[in-house]
């Protein structure tokens, strides 16, 4: 029997320090090229077949134009690089979306915090990423910049169109996460669950945001998002719509629930069983709903 | 073969300056490169804060920062934080109260501690151990390592109480 094959790992061939945001582009035009930015993620899986998009490595944490939280016609540019720990003390951004930053200190450890970024976690694709729920019912957009004709081209697509697959999305190999942006939406409820394995550094078996003008036992303009329940991280708009300001008594509850069950697709993995998921995200939609309702 | 990088940085206040593999970490360098060891790889993960760095001021896990990344950046590690001829706050204090357990992790802990005392002095007891949540290990109970780095929060209280009268 042939014994198997160790594939060497992936060695970058290339580097490039990438100073402003047409170095980068262009240093990701020909699609052979890997960004890095906190290197949590890129840092881990790098050793894994695929986890490498190109062997140029682009560092592209010195890019200035991918720092900083700004406010812009009635929205928040949260940029690429801007890490857990700034989202977490950032306090225009805990009343435009407080959503996030209540996901923020869930997130991992200090040190994880201090370099994970926005940019990263979206660009990862995992159906996993802490960050995703939150956004979804936020409402963000992700801006995309590329190279085209030497100049700097950008696109902003809807986060819930974002994703395709496990690790996939419709950005292309050519392009960079430059920021996320979230509309300025104050005073809304903001609920946050998670559970993984320990309460820090844990890889969420499930995770759920849930966000809406709350008042009266009813919540109206509702979100409802899920991390870890299906390939991409995903908004239940079925479960949304029918709860959509109405009183939230059990059986309405009930109704959402089981309208919730239908919208998710959990897998089972090393992590926790399909039931348990489904499991998990009843009892955190239940949880919430009922919080609402009794304020 | 990975591309090799040239770096120059500050480590412990000394400009530093080599060539490192492009897929190299930063532990691995101040490991393997610089005679650095106190930075410890346990993990290798990001799980386990052995390898605690302070990078601009701030706490990171080394083994998960690409070494070319080093460049230009100012980094402290626990073989920097002597302070004139003598050891710092939070190592006298790990000293005195025995915070050590295996030994191992102490070195990523005292980093890590170190951040968090000057992003905020004073601190309560639940926020140290939350700010510790990166290097706990489950092997033991940690109170002793609480109670190290409560001390030097409490010192920083008593300084301001004084400092106000
Ligand atoms: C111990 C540990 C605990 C963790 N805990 C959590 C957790 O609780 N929740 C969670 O969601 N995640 C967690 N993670 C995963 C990781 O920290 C996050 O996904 C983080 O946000 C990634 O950001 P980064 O800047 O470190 O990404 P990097 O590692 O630098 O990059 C990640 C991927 O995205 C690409 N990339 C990075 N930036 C861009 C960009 N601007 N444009 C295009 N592509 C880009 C890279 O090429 C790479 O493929 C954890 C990781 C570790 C090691
Ligand atoms: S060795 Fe870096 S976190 Fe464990
Ligand atoms: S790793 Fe040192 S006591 Fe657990």
């Amino acid at each position: 029997m042939a014994l198997p094959q160790f594939q060497a790992a992936p060695q970058f061939e290339e580097y490039v320090n990438a100073t402003d945001l047409s170095a980068a582009v262009a240093a990701l035009a020909d699609g052979q090229g890997t960004p890095v930015a906190g290197g949590t993620d890129l840092w881990v899986q790098k050793e894994l077949p695929g986890a490498v998009a190109g062997d140029r490595l682009v560092n592209i944490k010195n890019v200035p134009e991918l720092k900083g939280i700004a406010a812009a016609d009635g929205r928040i540019r949260i940029g690429a690089l801007v890490t857990m720990t700034e989202i977490l003390g950032d306090g225009r951004l805990k009343d435009a979306a407080p959503i996030l930053a209540i996901a923020a200190d869930r997130f991992a450890s200090v040190q994880i915090r201090n370099a994970a970024t926005i940019g990263g976690n979206v660009a990862n694709a995992s159906p996993a990423a802490d960050m995703m729920p939150p956004l979804l019912c936020a409402d963000a957009a992700v801006e995309l910049a590329r190279e085209e004709g030497g100049a700097i081209s950008t696109r902003e697509v809807t986060l819930s169109e974002f994703f395709t697959g496990p690790g996939r999305s419709v950005r292309e190999s050519n392009e960079l996460v430059a920021a996320v942006i979230v509309p300025i939406q104050p005073g809304r409820y903001a609920g946050f669950c998670k559970s993984g394995p320990r309460p820090a550094l844990e890889i969420a078996r499930v995770s759920m945001a849930i966000t809406g003008e709350a008042a009266g036992g009813k919540l109206t303009n509702p979100r409802i998002a899920f991390g870890a329940v299906a390939p991409t991280p995903i908004r239940c708009t079925q479960t949304e719509a029918l709860i959509d300001g109405k009183p939230l008594d059990d059986e309405l509850i009930a109704r959402a629930l089981e309208t919730m069950d239908g919208e998710i697709s959990p897998i089972a993995d090393h992590r926790a069983s399909e039931w348990y998921r489904r499991h998990l995200a009843r009892t955190y939609l239940e949880q919430e709903l009922r919080h609402v309702r009794d304020g | 073969m990975s591309a090799m990088v040239d770096v120059t940085f500050t480590l412990n206040g000394h400009t530093t300056s080599l060539a490192v593999a492009v897929h190299d970490s930063a532990l691995t360098t101040l490991r393997d490169r610089l005679d650095h060891a106190g930075a410890k790889l346990a993990c290798g993960e990001g799980e386990c804060g052995a390898c605690t760095i302070i990078v601009d001021d701030i706490s990171v896990n080394a083994c998960l920062m690409p070494a070319p990344d080093l460049d230009g950046r100012i980094v402290r590690t626990v073989e920097g934080l002597w302070e004139g001829d003598g050891l710092s706050k939070v190592q006298d204090a790990f000293v005195r109260h025995g915070a050590v357990q295996c030994g191992f992790c102490t070195p990523g802990m005292v980093m890590q501690a170190t951040h968090l005392l000057e992003q905020q002095p004073e601190m309560s007891d639940a926020e140290v151990r939350r700010g510790l949540e990166g290097n706990t290990c489950r092997c033991t109970g940690y109170s002793k390592i609480v109670a190290a780095v409560m001390e030097v929060s409490r010192d920083a209280a008593t300084k301001t109480a004084e400092a106000a009268e």
